[in-house]
C-alpha cells in the first residue's frame, strides 16, 4: 500500500529556529526553540503537526510564513514545489497561494469589518461573489460581512477565519492551533473543516497539541517534541503501539485514554537545558550510550520516519 | 439612548462645575500667598513713598490689600456666575473684553500650531512607527528627542535670532507693525507677525505628538492582527492604511485633544519672548501684577479650553471606535 512518491507542496528539512537573548548584561545566548524539524505534505493530504505547548510548534508556523521576530533567525531548507522557498518567491505567495488560518479572532484588526477583512479591502465584484459562495458554504448569514471582529458570536469565529483562507487560490494551508478552548464537537468541526480543504486539493498542515483530534481526520502526523521531529507516521500507523515507531509516540499512544491513559515520569526539557544528542533521552527506557552523543539521524523506517537509534534493532518484530 | 445622553451631558456639566470651582480656588490662594506686593509691583516703591496716607490707603482698597481672603474670593465667585468676571486692576476694562481681544491674537497661534504639529507629528510618528529602526525612524526619533528637550523658549529665541535679526524675514516681536493705527491693519500683517511665534509651538509640538504615535504604531506593528496581515501578504501602503492607519488614528486623537494643555503651556513661553499681546501674556502680566480679577478669568477659561478638548476626544472616540459606538448601543 506505499502511496506513489509525488513531489510534496511543502517539504521542510532540518529546520532550526532560535533567538538572540541578552542575560546578563551583554552576554548573548541563543536558544534553539526549533532543533531539527522535518515535515512535508502532498497535495490533497493533512499532515498534522502535533507536538505539547512550549515545544515550538507556533514558530514553525512563523518560520514558514517568514514573519519571525527580528531576533529570530532561521537555518534549514523550505521546499515548495519542488523549489526552494526564498524570500522573494514567499513575498509573492504570502496571502495568496500559501496561506495561514490564525488561532483566534485576536488575529483580525479589530477595527475593519468582517466582509472587507476576509477580501483584504478589495472591492471588485470576483471577490464580493466568492465572499457570498464562502458564506453560504459555511452557513453564515449576509449580515455578518458588515459586522466588526468584536461582534462575532463564538460559534462563527472558526468559519470566519478559515474564510480568510478560501478567498484566495490556496495550495498550502497551515492552520496554527485551530481547536484552542474550543469544546469537542466544535473542535471536531474545526479540523473537518481543514480535511475539506485537503479534499478539495489543498496540502493542509494542521499545527495541534490535540493528537486524538489528529488522529481522526488527518492522513499523517508529525510527532514534534523538544523542538525536534521525533517520528513521522500514518495515522494508519497509530491503531496499535508496535506500529509505531518511537518511544515518545508510543507514550504519547499509551496516555491516551482508550489505551490505558498511562503517563510517563518528568517533562519535556526547557530550551536551554536540552541535553545533547536525543531530546527524549532522559525521559527514555531504551536510551543507550550512543543515543547522548552527537545528532540523530532522521531516517525512513517501515514507510515512515523517525529519529531514533533504536527503532531499526525493533523493526523485526513489528 | 436620549435618557443616556442626558446622565452624560449632565455627568459633564457636574465634572465642569467641580473642576472650575477647584481651579479659582487654588488659583486664588495661590494669588493670595504670593509674596507680590501689588501696591510695589504696580505704583513702585518710589512712588508710593511720595505719596501720602489717604493715596496709600486709596490704592491699598482699590487692589484690595486688606479684604479677607474669603470674602473676596465669595464676592468674586459671586459676580463670576452672573456672568461678571469684573474689571481687569491693570488694564482699567473689563475682563472679558481683555481676555477677548488677547484670545483672538493667541487663538490663532494656537490654532495654527495646534493643526501642524497633529498632522506633521502624527505623519512622522506614524511612518517612524511602520519602518522601526530603519533610517526613517531613526531621523524621526533623533529630531524628536533633540527638539523636545529644547526649552520652547529656546528656541523661540534661536528662531528670532536667526530669521527676525539675521536675515530680517520676519519682524522680531508684537502682533502688528510698530507705529500703525489699528485701522490700517491687515490680515497679512496679523499673520506675518504670527509667523515665528506659531512656528516655534509647532515645532515643539510635533516632537510630543510624533513620539507618541510613533510608540502606538510600534505596538500595533507588534499586535497579533498585523503579524496576520503580514501573512496575508500585506505590506508597504496598503498594511498602513487598512490596518496601521485605523488602529493608531484613536490613540492619536486622543492625544492631541489632550495636548491643547501643552500648547496653552508653550503659549505663554513663547508669547513672551515675541511680546506678542496674546493670552499667555496678559497672564504673565496679570500674575506679576496682581491683577486678580484677569487671572482668575484667564485660568478659568484655560481650563474650559482643556476640559473642552478632552471631552471632545471622548465624544470623538465613541464616534469613531465601533466596539464603543455598537457596543454601547447593543447592550
Amino acid at each position: 500500500m506505499e502511496q506513489e512518491k509525488k513531489t510534496p507542496i511543502l517539504k521542510i528539512e532540518d529546520l532550526k529556529i532560535s533567538f538572540t537573548q541578552y542575560d546578563r548584561g551583554m552576554h548573548q545566548t541563543e536558544l534553539p526553540v526549533i532543533r531539527s524539524l522535518d515535515v512535508e505534505v502532498c497535495a490533497g493530504e493533512m499532515v498534522a503537526v502535533v507536538g505539547s505547548s512550549g515545544s515550538g510548534k507556533s514558530l514553525l508556523a512563523h518560520g514558514v510564513m517568514g514573519v519571525l521576530p527580528y531576533n529570530a533567525s532561521m537555518e534549514g531548507r523550505i521546499t515548495y514545489r519542488g523549489e526552494a522557498l526564498t524570500e522573494e518567491r514567499l513575498r509573492k505567495l504570502r496571502g495568496r497561494e500559501i496561506v495561514l488560518v490564525p488561532q483566534s479572532i485576536a488575529y483580525l484588526n479589530p477595527l475593519m469589518k468582517i466582509g472587507s477583512q476576509i477580501c483584504k479591502g478589495k472591492k471588485d465584484e470576483a471577490k464580493k461573489r466568492k465572499l457570498r459562495d464562502i458564506f453560504t458554504r459555511y452557513h453564515l448569514k449576509p449580515e455578518v460581512e458588515e459586522l466588526y471582529p468584536f461582534e462575532l458570536s463564538g460559534g462563527m469565529n472558526r468559519r470566519i477565519l478559515i474564510s480568510t483562507a478560501l478567498i484566495e487560490e490556496p495550495l498550502l494551508v497551515i492552520a496554527d492551533e485551530p481547536t484552542p478552548g474550543l469544546d469537542l464537537r466544535m473542535a471536531k468541526r474545526a479540523m473537518e473543516h481543514f480535511r475539506e480543504l485537503a479534499d478539495l486539493g489543498a496540502a493542509v498542515l494542521v499545527i495541534t497539541h490535540d493528537l486524538e483530534l489528529a488522529l481522526e481526520t488527518a492522513d499523517r502526523v508529525a510527532v514534534f517534541y523538544a523542538g525536534t521531529t521525533v517520528e513521522e507516521a500514518r495515522v494508519s500507523d497509530f491503531a496499535s503501539e508496535e506500529t509505531l515507531r518511537h518511544p515518545y509516540t508510543k507514550a504519547l499512544w499509551r496516555a491516551m485514554p482508550k489505551n490505558g491513559f498511562q503517563f510517563i515520569r518528568g517533562s519535556q526539557p526547557y530550551v536551554k537545558d536540552l541535553p545533547e544528542g536525543c531530546p527524549f533521552a532522559p525521559r527514555c527506557d531504551r536510551c543507550t550510550e550512543k543515543c547522548r552523543e552527537g545528532k540523530i539521524p532522521f531516517r525512513e523506517v517501515r514507510g515512515g520516519r523517525v529519529r531514533c537509534l533504536d527503532a531499526e534493532e525493533r523493526q523485526g518484530e513489528a | 439612548m436620549d435618557g443616556r445622553w442626558m446622565i452624560c451631558l449632565l455627568k459633564n456639566l457636574l465634572r465642569v462645575f467641580l473642576l472650575l470651582t477647584a481651579v479659582s480656588i487654588v488659583t486664588f490662594w495661590l494669588m493670595k500667598s504670593s509674596p507680590v506686593d501689588p501696591l510695589q509691583a504696580n505704583v513702585g516703591q518710589a512712588a508710593l513713598g511720595s505719596m501720602s496716607r489717604e493715596q496709600v490707603a486709596k490704592l491699598e482698597e482699590y487692589w484690595g490689600v486688606h479684604t479677607p481672603p474669603v470674602e473676596q474670593y465669595l464676592s468674586w465667585a459671586k459676580d463670576f456666575v452672573r456672568g461678571d468676571m469684573g474689571i481687569s486692576l491693570l488694564y482699567r476694562q473689563p475682563v472679558t473684553r481683555v481676555i477677548g481681544a488677547k484670545l483672538a491674537n493667541s487663538l490663532f497661534l494656537m490654532i495654527f500650531a495646534w493643526v501642524i504639529s497633529g498632522i506633521l507629528g502624527f505623519a512622522l510618528g506614524a511612518a517612524a512607527g511602520m519602518n522601526q529602526g530603519k533610517p526613517v525612524d531613526k531621523l524621526v526619533k533623533g529630531y524628536c528627542l533633540l527638539v523636545s528637550s529644547t526649552p520652547a523658549f529656546w528656541l523661540a529665541l534661536l528662531l528670532l535670532m536667526v530669521f527676525g535679526v539675521w536675515l530680517k524675514w520676519f519682524p522680531i516681536g508684537l502682533s502688528v507693525p510698530i507705529g500703525m493705527e489699528a485701522e490700517g491693519v491687515t490680515l497679512a500683517d496679523r499673520l506675518y507677525h504670527a509667523v515665528l511665534p506659531a512656528l516655534t509651538l509647532s515645532i515643539t509640538g510635533v516632537s510630543n505628538i510624533a513620539l507618541h504615535t510613533r510608540e502606538k504604531m510600534i505596538d500595533i506593528c507588534g499586535s497579533d492582527y498585523m503579524l496576520f496581515a503580514r501573512m496575508r501578504g500585506e505590506r508597504g501602503w496598503r498594511l498602513f492604511k487598512h490596518y496601521g492607519f485605523r488602529n493608531v488614528l484613536l490613540p492619536a486623537i486622543t492625544l492631541h485633544f489632550a495636548s491643547i494643555s501643552e500648547i496653552f503651556g508653550g503659549s505663554v513661553l513663547v508669547e513672551q519672548v515675541f511680546s506678542y499681546p496674546g493670552l499667555g501674556q496678559a497672564a504673565v502680566a496679570a500674575g506679576l501684577g496682581s491683577d486678580l480679577p484677569l487671572l482668575m478669568a484667564i485660568t478659568i477659561v484655560s481650563a474650559l479650553f482643556v476640559f473642552g478638548g478632552n471631552m471632545v476626544a471622548n465624544i470623538l472616540y465613541g464616534v469613531v471606535d465601533p466596539r464603543i459606538r455598537r457596543g454601547g448601543a447593543a447592550k
